[in-house]
């Protein structure tokens, strides 16, 4: 069941996404692949993909999508009121839509970036080891760009895994289970998204901030800054108490990460993201843990942020737990394609 | 080599310094480090990243203790001898300088008192090495300026740099691989191909590699 995707209207940013280009960054390459990577490994999951496969990151204005085919797809991540064939079509809902199928997104009710996985994966040519979009070198994804009107994205031939799934739920049918087990879909990105609290470590030159400026990042009463307009898929520009540096900083650029806090000379923030270059020579104030990075993903502009002290090792026993949440799902989905 | 700081980028990341300041010995021990890190890998390590001084490794923090990690990254790194012989490739990069190419010819100049034709000859006349690659996919950071060519980036920057464009960002130099925004201040265009991502490897140019510019009207 082979199938086609073709696009009808592209939405306001739509992108074949996967789980990143990891391994050139010493080429200068950036990682980019999904901002939420979590939402698009569970996307994966739901129809039986393995879980990079590529799908596509919907940006608060869904585009419009009709089958070519039948198809197991899925949708989670931000809540953007996507119907089938006028059905809703709640985050984290399977369904195996018919041939001549629509998929619509409506009004934005909860986040920022919604995944659609279709089984068998979108089946754009691999480029450096990753299917994900880098919009400025133009590669990967459908030809280095955003999705267009009129775009027809290939789909692969589903594994087995998306066959048993499909025949379990019968065509034309939305599965009638639901991760609900994965806390993490839900409430991480729920209803009180318009201010979040995302935890951080110390960045190298946090030490190097004003006592007043390191008050205001993680001190007891730590303030909020609000996502600013110029924020994108690179980084998060963060406006708020303008931070300074107890002296100014010559410093050599060296690695980033994704969840780095540079902090320019003007004082306000910026957070790296998917997109982010491989090196960078700003303070770095600092650094967002892992688990947590979702949350700035579902952040758009206005969106309240407010950080909070995590230490490296309890980073990596939340970061672990919800590991093993994502692995109880694929394993629980594992047994309804049996 | 001597004791290195190894230290953590976050929960995914750790950064191995290997020096304080953008000098030869420091380059070296940079890529002699890269190599032998990246000659051994640590499962759940995806990206080691050389720069200037440091080597940072990316790793899935599910996977990775960063202790384990770093207590292995010393040993390989600091048993590494002081003086390493790392193969060093020559490339010739052809340029035409000035004109729709090198818009910033003339700046560069009157910033260094000299004329552009001199400009030009002390540019093409020195041999240059990649100490890292970063800014964008295949960009080179050379060393080996000529001081007096120094100059201070582009009060604004330009939103489109062409691809193949040969620049001065203070004291670095350095070529645009593809087309973006930047601010560094154009002197020429090179023909060649900085990076393909059909091509293996896609960078022309690596860390280690020597670098001259020679002049050309084509």
């Amino acid at each position: 069941m082979s199938a086609e995707v073709r696009v009808l209207r592209s939405g306001l940013h739509t992108t074949v996404q996967d789980l990143g280009r990891a391994g050139h960054q010493h080429e200068g390459v950036p990682v980019c692949g999904a901002m939420d990577a979590a939402a698009l490994r569970l996307a994966n999951l739901l129809v039986g993909n393995p879980e990079g496969a590529a799908s596509l990151e919907v940006t608060l204005i869904g585009p419009t999508l009709e089958l070519a085919g039948d198809v197991l797809l899925s949708v989670t991540g931000a809540d953007l009121s996507a119907s089938l064939d006028e059905r809703p079509l709640a985050p984290g809902r399977m369904v195996h839509a018919c041939a001549g199928s629509q998929l619509t997104f409506g009004p934005r009710a909860t986040g920022c970036r919604a995944y659609v996985a279709f089984a068998g994966g979108i089946a754009v040519p691999p480029v450096l080891g990753s299917r994900s979009t880098y919009l400025a070198a133009r590669l990967g994804g459908m030809r280095g760009r955003a999705l267009v009107s009129g775009d027809v994205l290939p789909i692969a031939e589903p594994g087995a895994c998306s066959r048993a799934l499909a025949a379990a739920v019968g065509r034309g049918r939305c599965a009638p289970w639901r991760p609900a087990a994965f806390a993490g879909d839900t409430a991480a990105v729920g209803n009180a998204e318009d201010a979040i609290e995302v935890r951080a470590l110390r960045g190298r030159h946090f030490a190097a901030l004003t006592s007043p400026a390191r008050g205001v990042l993680l001190g007891g009463d730590a303030e909020w800054f609000t996502v600013s307009g110029a924020s994108d898929r690179m980084g998060y520009r963060l406006e708020g108490p303008a931070l300074a540096l107890e002296e100014p900083l010559e410093l050599i650029s060296e690695g980033v990460a994704f969840g780095t806090v540079q902090l320019p000379p003007d004082g306000a923030p910026i957070v790296l993201m998917a997109d982010r270059q491989t090196t960078g020579g700003y303070p770095r104030v600092l650094e967002v843990a892992s688990v947590d990075r979702r949350l700035l993903a579902q952040a758009r502009p206005g969106t309240r942020v407010r950080f909070r002290e995590i230490s490296l090792d309890e980073a990596r026993r939340v970061y672990i737990a919800r590991e093993h949440e994502l692995a109880r799902l694929a394993d629980a989905i594992a047994l309804r394609a049996r | 080599m001597r004791r290195v700081a190894i230290e953590p980028l976050g929960d995914a990341a750790v950064l191995v310094r290997l020096g304080i300041a953008i000098d030869e010995a420091t380059h070296r021990r940079v890529r002699a480090a890269h190599a032998s890190l990246t000659a051994e890998p640590f499962p759940g390590v995806s990206d080691i990243v050389p720069a200037y001084t440091t080597v940072t490794l990316h790793y899935d923090p599910a996977r990775v203790d960063p202790e384990a990690l770093s207590r292995r990254v010393r040993e390989l790194v600091e048993q590494l001898p002081e003086e390493l012989a790392l193969p060093s490739r020559l490339v010739r990069v052809p340029v035409r300088y000035g004109g729709e190419d090198g818009p910033d010819l003339a700046a560069v100049a009157a910033h260094a008192q000299l004329t552009p034709e001199e400009v030009v000859r002390r540019h093409a006349a020195g041999e240059y090495v990649v100490h890292m690659i970063g800014f964008a996919p295949g960009f080179p950071y050379l060393f080996g300026l000529d001081p007096q060519l120094a100059c201070p980036r582009r009060d604004a920057p330009r939103q489109r740099v062409p691809a193949g464009s040969v620049g001065i960002g203070g004291t670095q130099a350095g070529i645009y691989p593809i087309e973006t925004p930047g601010g560094w201040q154009l002197i020429g265009r090179t023909s060649l191909v900085l990076f393909d991502a059909a091509r293996e490897p896609p960078g022309l140019l690596a860390p280690g590699d020597r670098v001259r510019f020679e002049e050309t009207r084509a």
